[in-house]
């Protein structure tokens, strides 16, 4: 019996070798940055990178939640932030971009203006009242093109902006961990991460999640989760985890097919993420 | 749910020898593509008014598909069995070769592509050369575009024996070289008749021998210091194991500070049985049975096979900045956690990749690899990378920037054997101390370090040099340890960096406590405004050491401002002045306050006499052991 305990502990599988990079990861930017936060969009990566932290630091959360809110969220979404952030006693900053909505800004005048101004820019807004230096994202390269040509550490200019066509080396586990006032920081601790991945840690940890991926009977769930306006629905049965898991072992369709202001144009997604969105 | 963690591949060469167009063909060849993902591309294609670009599927940027090249490395899954393979694309353009080096550098295997009808090419032998320095061993060399020449044998050959020359010379040994066609699919997922008469494995095939990176658990125990995080109470050590394995119970040695404890607990959250002990690739959390100073940078090891300790160290190294790298030139040297700055004391060489001969040279070029020595003020804990390459490699950050890498080939015979001789001093502790109270005895006081730290004008000096005036004449062995004193001889090469405040400060630390053991109570007064160099000096005789907080707050001391500081740094005119636009940190725990804030020096002067009379007078006891020692 004794035996078999340590040979648990001696013995690293897949996911506990992402998790032992992810937790280094979230360990050197506390280590290293002085104003830190967590971008939580109340997605899975999010969910899953906020468990991450948990584990990082014993079970505390030692720097600010930030949840950037759209005000056109979806049903549930907010409910569930709330009741977590409640359980788990978190440091949750809530921001929104109040000047735009109040001007009725919406996908109306296009889905890239409304994520700049709703998304982009009140994540601007947040990290300049609280001076934030590094910001952590939930972000996979396995989910977009760009997001593929990430750095763990990435830099971002004073405007946020992200200079895609001449980012810092990084090797060896060394990051990039300063910058000049006035610039920050985004770390990205699940980088290295795919949907499958996720889905197997959420599943094997119990990592408490909103029900919107999960199908009710109506044969359709969400597979990756937005504002409800440019989010939509895929056709699926799986209604738990284990399901879930199955169905993505055999899929060929991408996981951000049901974003909408992906697909603008070719460029939308860069031109997005080169102005600061995550 | 077991899966294999997936195999990283990158794809490295020349620019325009194929590497992302091979990929693209990998990608659709085993059946990787999302749904959508060719019909995106041959949109993409037909924008820019060009044939079917594979390379679009890896060129995501827009920069990328308008100049039909690659920028910036990028990684991409192929669906593969047993386990994944990761391939990861990197540029091939000389001007991009960070972001070749960024992808490169966590691969488990290469695959090098030559065009058939250039041949070798600069960037090929850089390549190279870097997957040489890099420690990759697993190379597979494709011979792409063999098209372009009629799957010719012969041209096939010409190009075997220059890659094999090259490579033999530089200690790569590729596992295969393989003809294939990219564009067309040839002999990459299948073969075609064309190359009917080559008879080895197509490249997929060839990737299916690699081995992905297993951690190096056998290894001496290596676990730098990433951070130490004070929660509830506990004071947790975290960092990752490099290599080697730690359990409960383990004397760890802390380097280059030397302090050793036992480790009491592993810590977790979330795990249902407690943890006893761990390996190499895992991110830990210890606390130790004693109440050592640790700090972020120092490695843990076991006693019996603890790092190198050096000075000065030989190191291959591949340059990134744009400012060429010289002899005399400052950066800093950042190795696992460690960060110290270190200087180039010399060039030995700058390696020519074009025929791998060696220019004695006094600078080193962006993009240049070149064999330099380095040197530090302080001493480094260290392995050579063919020992430990987790220990022996290193990066160069110049500003904000990390300006190169390399490897460490040879650590300073001279100085290893300095950091012998320190190591030695610890053999010996009881003979120290029955000679320390002897001088006690004969002094008749103990003798011990009075650290005053606090705010410049805070009254430091003013203190320090009456209580000394008024204990000499109470017949005390004492001294004050101040700015004028070492800055113009011991510290005269120092200047006020934080590096140099922080060396200094270490300095006065030692030599204070070797005035200690000498059985004098030395005073010091510096400001000393950091808690972790504070501390530092105190884990040098931690029973001999008393930090006293001469405590005035900043108003007051600009008030005062005796030598006009203030003044100049409220301006601006001093940069990183304490108390005004650099930190004081209090001290936490002090032996003692002393406010000046408020009253006389007088009354100052009397509040530490009296301690020092009180703390400094031999009992009963210590006189007699001392007699009979």
């Amino acid at each position: 019996m004794r035996t078999s305990q340590i040979t648990v502990v001696l013995t690293m599988n897949d996911l506990d070798t992402l998790e032992q990079q992810s937790l280094f990861i979230l360990r050197e930017a506390f280590s290293r940055i002085e104003k830190l936060a967590l971008l939580w969009s109340i997605g899975k990566d999010s969910c899953a990178v906020l468990w991450l932290v948990k584990k990082a630091f014993f079970g505390h959360v030692p720097f600010p939640i930030v949840h950037v809110d759209t005000g056109c969220k979806m049903d549930g979404m907010i409910e569930f932030r709330d009741r977590l952030a409640k359980d788990w006693n978190l440091p949750l900053i809530v921001g929104q971009n109040e000047a735009a909505l109040k001007q009725g800004v919406g996908p109306h005048q296009g889905r890239i203006t409304c994520c700049e101004a709703l998304k982009t820019d009140g994540l601007k807004a947040i990290v300049a009242e609280h001076g934030f230096k590094g910001i952590i994202a939930g972000i996979r390269r396995d989910e977009e093109g760009t997001r593929a040509k990430e750095r763990v550490f990435s830099p971002r200019g004073v405007d946020a902006g992200w200079n895609v066509h001449d980012q810092p080396p990084e090797f060896w586990d060394q990051f990039t961990t300063s910058v000049p006032p006035g610039a920050s920081i985004r770390i990205h601790p699940i980088l290295h991460w795919t949907e499958l991945d996720i889905w197997r840690y959420i599943e094997r940890e119990g990592i408490p999640l909103v029900d919107l991926y999960f199908d009710k009977g109506e044969g359709k769930r969400y597979r990756s989760l937005g504002c409800a306006p440019c989010t939509a629905p895929i056709a699926s049965r799986a209604s738990n985890i284990a399901e879930i898991i199955a169905e993505l072992e055999t899929t060929t369709v991408s996981e951000r097919s049901g974003r909408a202001q992906d697909k603008e144009s070719e460029d939308a997604f860069e031109k997005l993420r080169a102005n600061g969105y995550m | 749910m077991t899966q294999l963690s997936p195999l990283k591949i990158v794809v490295v060469g020349h620019v325009d020898h194929g590497k992302s167009t091979l990929v693209g063909r990998l990608l659709n060849d085993t059946g990787s593509l999302p749904a959508g993902k060719l019909e995106a591309v041959k949109a993409a294609s037909e924008k820019r008014g060009v044939a079917f670009e594979w390379a679009f599927l890896l060129d995501a940027l827009q920069a990328e598909r308008d100049q039909g090249i690659t920028i910036d490395t990028t990684q991409i899954r192929l669906k593969t069995k047993p386990r994944e393979t990761i391939i990861i694309d990197a540029p091939g353009h000389r001007e991009f070769l960070k972001n070749m080096i960024t992808g490169a550098a966590s691969a488990d295997a290469a695959i090098l592509v030559v065009d058939a009808v250039e041949g070798l090419q600069e960037q090929t032998r850089r390549h190279g050369y870097l997957l040489h320095l890099l420690g990759l061993r697993q190379v597979v060399v494709a011979v792409n575009k063999m098209d372009a020449v009629n799957y010719d044998i012969g041209r096939f050959a010409e190009v075997v024996a220059e890659v094999n020359a090259y490579l033999s010379g530089i200690g790569i040994e590729p596992q295969h070289i393989i003809p294939i066609s990219a564009y067309n699919g040839a002999n990459v997922v299948t073969r075609i008749e064309a190359l009917d008469w080559f008879t080895g494995p197509t490249l997929i095939d060839g990737l299916t021998g690699f081995k992905a990176q297993a951690q190096p658990v056998e290894l001496p125990l290596r676990f730098p210091v990433q951070d130490v995080l004070k929660l509830d109470d506990r004071r947790i050590v975290v960092g990752r194991i490099e290599s080697g394995r730690l359990r409960v119970g383990d004397e760890i040695v802390f380097n280059p500070s030397g302090k050793s404890a036992r480790i009491a607990s592993i810590e977790s959250w979330g795990t249902k049985v407690p943890v006893i002990a761990a390996v190499a690739g895992q991110s830990v959390g210890i606390t130790l049975d004693d109440h050592i100073f640790i700090e972020r940078g120092q490695i843990g090891s076991h006693q019996l096979a603890a790092p190198r300790e050096a000075r000065a160290f030989r190191a291959n190294l591949f340059w990134l900045g744009t400012q060429a790298l010289e002899v005399g030139q400052r950066y800093k040297l950042r190795l696992a956690t460690s960060e110290q700055t270190v200087e180039v004391e010399r060039i030995v060489k700058v390696v020519d990749l074009d025929d791998l001969k060696s220019d004695s040279v006094t600078r080193v070029d962006r993009h240049a690899v070149a064999e330099v020595v380095l040197r530090s003020k302080v001493a480094l804990a260290l392995d050579e990378f063919s020992e430990n390459s987790r220990l022996g490699r290193f990066v160069l950050v110049d500003g904000f920037d990390i300006v190169g890498g390399g490897i460490v080939v040879g650590a300073d015979a001279e100085l290893s054997r300095l950091a012998q001789s320190v190591k030695s001093r610890n053999l010996f502790p009881v003979g120290h101390r029955a000679s320390l109270e002897a001088r006690w005895l004969l002094n008749g006081h103990k003798g011990g370090v009075i650290w005053l730290t606090g705010l410049s004008g805070a009254g430091k000096s003013t203190v320090a040099m009456e209580v000394e005036h008024q204990l000499l004449r109470k017949g005390r062995q004492v001294y004050v340890l101040d700015g004028d004193n070492l800055r113009q001889g011991l510290n005269s090469d120092l200047g006020f960096s934080p590096e140099d405040r922080t060396e200094n400060i270490r300095r006065v630390g030692e030599v204070a406590h070797l005035f200690a053991s000498a059985g004098t109570i030395v005073i010091t007064a510096f400001i000393s405004p950091y808690q972790a160099d504070r501390d530092r000096v105190r884990t040098i005789q931690p029973e001999t050491f008393h930090e006293v907080y001469v405590k005035a707050g900043v108003g007051e001391c600009t008030k005062r401002d005796p030598k006009g500081l203030y003044a100049k740094a409220i301006k601006g005119e001093i940069p990183e002045f304490t108390g005004i636009s650099a930190p004081y940190e209090a001290p936490e725990a002090p032996e003692l306050v002393v406010e000046t804030e408020g009253h006389s020096v007088e009354s100052s002067v009397a509040q530490l006499l009296d301690y020092i009379d009180r703390t400094f007078a031999l009992d009963a006891g210590e006189t007699a052991d001392a007699l009979r020692g």
